[in-house]
């Protein structure tokens, strides 16, 4: 066992995140912006259960399920679904146009051998629209406001506030994702963005807890920066995190590698897709995004201000103190904040 | 849990509507007059009955509008008293109120002796104080005007806001009124009103039966006020005969009413409005009558009016449920009436839209009963199982790899955590009509990861504490514990947080799904602490893993303090 897979094992990895912050910041601002015109110019494809559709009924003793779906697939819609009753068949598809209704009908009665008026067509409103859907915003904003609280009672309001931009961070960019490959939006796909919501939240509170552990030893003699006590708590947690991540994510790429080679569309590709993504870029954001949001938050406080700005006045030693690769990046963040609070103590 | 399961021979969970299939009832409305039902008086009506087949989130039913019909679909086939249950119509009825009591029954042996106090009223904060000083103004004036059968001495000792006997078609006394900050907005028909959430008329609720006035209940109603409780039957969908007096809880549960002989109708009801009373800038609903509704109401708001509490109030009762229950401060005639006290904007326009569409009752007739295949075909739920299966093992392998002996326990404590899930929704599905959609088992699968994370802080932990060289591995997984137990805690506590605000404020499948989220979180916690701690610390006393032996885990190429130090967290001496 040797190299990167050998320091893995052993828990011996350093990278500098917070001192990347511009790279990650460049990054996520990136793909926030790209999720956002995915939304705004292509929408999220809403399924059958949010936007309403319509029902095909008809009797055929003699056809199978395959049958009937691909039937009504290659006439046109894009969201079957096919069920059987006491009676017959019976096909949900989107709303269409008139015109592609009665294609769709003429496709059914010619294949299945059914006069063209026995094919019946119901419109169907939306089972999930309206009070589901607010009721799952309201649901929604209340939960952000209550874990705000938690958090700023656990932690701290700057903490809170990490992380629920993380959060909302995931949230779009996994909207994005959805907006751009065009998957359809179900009721699967919300439930599995609720998740993430937990999911993302759960990874941030355990990276901050670290990071409070570590920072709360910081006192005037210290010969750490918030800046690098932060990232050392980062560096320590690693290995949770992706060991998390991998164990969690491993389920989900086995439903989304099943659900999209074997089975083609369906509830399993639409939630797990929605996990696939959230996951990834929930363990991105709790390293990459809530923890340098903090660390610029909390740099700001005079008693860490203090801290960098002694740590900076005696260079080498504070270079010496933490042992990183990327010292030279950690000593500029540092720097930074320490002309920013003589610039403070100037206007004084 | 498993004996409870065998108990009940319950061995499978009971399917959702996507798995299993369903019944599909088509409902069609009929309107009184034979028009098209508008569109709010239809969501109205979807409201009512996803709260009837769906109330507890956990079922998961659909309701859908199909043009002018609903389309309501049931998980299982055969549901014939779902069919009934959402076939009933839902109208507004007003009744007065006859009796008052907590909506559960109190502990034996505690009597509720502080009930008539007016501190015992919940909701009416506020407003509450600011009429403080009437009771006694009442006091004093009723004996004058006080009919027969209310005493006197009820009044003056029992002086709880609720109980405002004041009779008030003395100019005098109105004028008082005014002065008193009830203001009546200008209207010509002066509007009645107190403050009455749900909750607040709960005040002048005696010892439960002991004080309760019980002339002209009818004893089969009675008995079945005493037996009632809020908290198991909150009586949704039980329609009731507005020729009878009837038996209802408050929507929250929290109080439970004997209702008299339904006196005004919804359908006598012209309009309702929510508006700000322009001089306290309080929420407040406005309704108006028509037809014989301004009769009928000024006939029972006088016999409210001349009735001592709780018998002053009148119930506006919505599909079975007590909706509001304002006490009447003076008798309404002219159909006007006004609601005032603490509401928000949201409770009045609540309120004033129950209160409109209670005007429209709804029948309805079935026009089709369907049994329907379930959505997703066997096909998705195989697929499903067999990836949730793959994805097991393959964090089953990455765990033996990683954490060599150690993983043997995270293997260990996820078969428990599963057979516990297991029998948790199969003894829901049991008891409590939980049904499993795919979305769930997705939802438990996705949960192994939050499961496993906690034993990989937990490991963590614990080769922290080794790589820092100062403990041995008993004292290592000790410390470890408390360290990691704080991480893991705070970490579900957030998870729960999100099941449990989910599960109250979302409906229909969002709350299925966070109530599968908030168990799994418990079972989570369960496991860790019950299972997994301990038998790492049964572990920590076998040769194989204190000796850090090559394969458990613990060995001293992992455990060995890196060359650099670079992991290890600066701390200050």
């Amino acid at each position: 066992m040797s190299g990167i897979a050998r320091r893995l094992y052993r828990g011996e990895i350093d990278v500098d995140f917070v001192g990347r912050k511009k790279l990650w910041y460049g990054l996520s601002a990136a793909l926030l912006v790209i999720s956002i015109a995915g939304l705004v110019l292509h929408g999220l494809n809403l399924g059958v259960e949010f936007k309403g559709g319509s029902v095909f009924s008809f009797k055929a003793p003699t056809a199978n399920i395959e049958q009937v779906r691909s039937t009504v697939s290659d006439a046109g819609p894009h969201q079957v679904i096919v069920q059987t009753t006491n009676n017959g068949w019976q096909v949900t598809t989107e709303s269409m146009p008139p015109e592609e209704v009665t294609t769709v009908q003429k496709a059914l009665a010619s294949k299945f051998g059914v006069p063209q008026n026995q094919v019946n067509l119901q419109v169907i409103g939306a089972s999930w629209g309206g009070q589901v859907a607010d009721k799952a915003i309201i649901g929604l904003i209340v939960f952000m406001l209550a874990i705000i609280l938690y958090l700023t009672v656990a932690f701290e309001w700057k903490m809170a506030l990490g992380a629920i931009v993380a959060l909302l961070h995931d949230l779009v960019i996994t909207a994005g994702v959805y907006a751009w490959s065009g998957f359809e939006v179900t009721p699967a796909t919300l439930l599995g963005f609720l998740t993430i919501l937990g999911y993302s939240l759960y990874d941030a509170v355990v990276v901050f807890d670290m990071i409070k552990e570590v920072t709360a030893k910081l006192g005037t003699t210290s010969k750490t920066t918030y800046t690098q006590a932060a990232n050392n708590a980062l560096n320590h947690t690693l290995i949770r995190s992706l060991n998390t991540t991998l164990v969690a994510i491993l389920p989900v790429a086995a439903i989304l590698f099943i659900g999209t080679t074997l089975f083609g569309a369906g509830t399993l590709k639409d939630l797990s897709l929605a996990l696939f993504v959230g996951m990834i870029v929930g363990t991105y954001s709790s390293l990459c995004v809530a923890t340098p949001l903090l660390v610029t938050l909390k740099e700001r406080e005079p008693r860490y201000q203090a801290i960098a700005r002694r740590l900076a006045s005696h260079g080498g030693k504070a270079a010496t103190a933490v042992k990183s690769p990327r010292q030279p990046v950690t000593a500029g963040a540092a720097n930074g904040v320490v002309s920013d609070a003589d610039k403070r103590n100037k206007k004084k | 849990m498993g004996g409870v399961m065998f108990l009940n021979r319950a061995f499978t969970p009971e399917y959702g509507l996507d798995l299993a299939g369903g019944t599909t009832v088509t409902l069609r409305p009929i309107t009184p007059n034979g028009s098209a039902p508008t569109d709010e008086s239809l969501n109205l009506a979807v409201g009512i009955i996803r709260n009837r087949v769906n109330g507890s989130g956990i079922s998961d039913a659909e309701v859908a509008k199909s043009g002018d019909n609903i389309v309501i679909s049931v998980p299982g086939v055969g549901q014939e008293e779902v069919v009934k249950l959402v076939g009933t119509t839902a109208e507004l009825r007003f009744r007065q109120v006859l009796a008052v009591a907590a909506g559960s029954p109190p502990p034996p042996g505690q009597l509720p002796t502080e009930a008539p106090t007016p501190s015992a009223s919940p909701t009416a904060t506020g407003k509450q104080t600011s009429k403080a000083p009437r009771p006694s103004q009442s006091a004093t004036s009723s004996p004058t005007a006080s009919p027969a059968g209310r005493g006197l001495s009820s009044a003056l000792t029992n002086p709880s806001p609720g109980a405002t006997p004041a009779p008030s078609d003395r100019p005098g006394k109105k004028a008082d009124q005014n002065g008193a900050g009830k203001n009546t907005t200008g209207k010509d028909a002066t509007p009645s009103a107190k403050p009455s959430q749900s909750t607040a008329p709960t005040a002048p609720a005696d010892d439960p039966m002991a004080g309760v006035d019980t002339t002209g209940i009818d004893p089969a109603v009675l008995k079945q006020f005493q037996t009632l409780d809020c908290a198991k039957h909150k009586g949704q969908g039980a329609q009731d005969d507005p020729a009878k007096q009837f038996v209802a809880c408050s929507q929250d549960g929290s109080a439970k009413y004997v209702l008299d002989k339904a006196a005004v109708t919804g359908s006598s009801i012209d309009t309702a409005n929510s508006g700000v009373d322009p001089t306290t800038g309080e929420w407040l609903v406005q309704l108006s009558f028509k037809g014989q509704g301004p009769d009928q109401w000024s006939k029972v708001t006088t016999t409210a009016f001349n009735s001592q509490a709780p018998r002053n109030q009148v119930a506006m009762v919505l599909d079975g449920v007590v909706i509001s229950a304002p006490v009447i401060q003076e008798p309404i005639p002219g159909g006007r009436a006004q609601i005032s006290g603490n509401f928000t904007q949201v409770t009045a326009d609540e309120l004033a839209s129950q209160l409109k569409f209670g005007a429209l009752p709804l029948k309805f007739e079935k026009s089709s009963i369907n049994e329907v295949s379930s959505t997703l075909g066997a096909d998705q739920l195989r697929g499903g199982l067999i990836a949730g299966a793959i994805g097991l093992a393959l964090v089953l392998i990455y765990s033996m790899l990683y954490y060599r002996g150690l993983g043997i326990v995270s293997v260990l404590s996820l078969v428990v955590a599963t057979v516990l899930t297991y029998e948790a929704v199969v003894l829901l599905s049991e008891f409590a009509g939980f049904r499993l959609s795919l979305s769930h088992i997705i939802g438990l699968i996705v949960s192994i990861g939050i499961t496993a994370d906690s034993f990989i802080v937990y490991f963590e932990r614990i080769r922290d504490e080794m790589k820092e060289g100062r403990r041995s591995l008993r004292t290592a997984v000790e410390v470890a514990w408390v360290r990691a137990r704080r991480t893991i805690l705070i970490a579900d506590a957030v998870m729960f947080i999100a099941a449990v605000v989910l599960y109250f404020l979302a409906v229909g499948g969002v709350a299925g799904f966070a109530f599968a989220m908030g168990l799994t979180t418990l079972i989570d916690i369960a496991v860790v602490f019950m299972f997994t701690k301990p038998f790492v610390a049964l572990l920590a006393k076998r040769k194989f893993f204190a000796k850090g032996h090559k394969l458990s885990g613990l060995d001293a190429e992992r455990m060995s303090q890196s060359p650099t130090g670079s992991t290890t967290v600066p701390q200050e001496a």
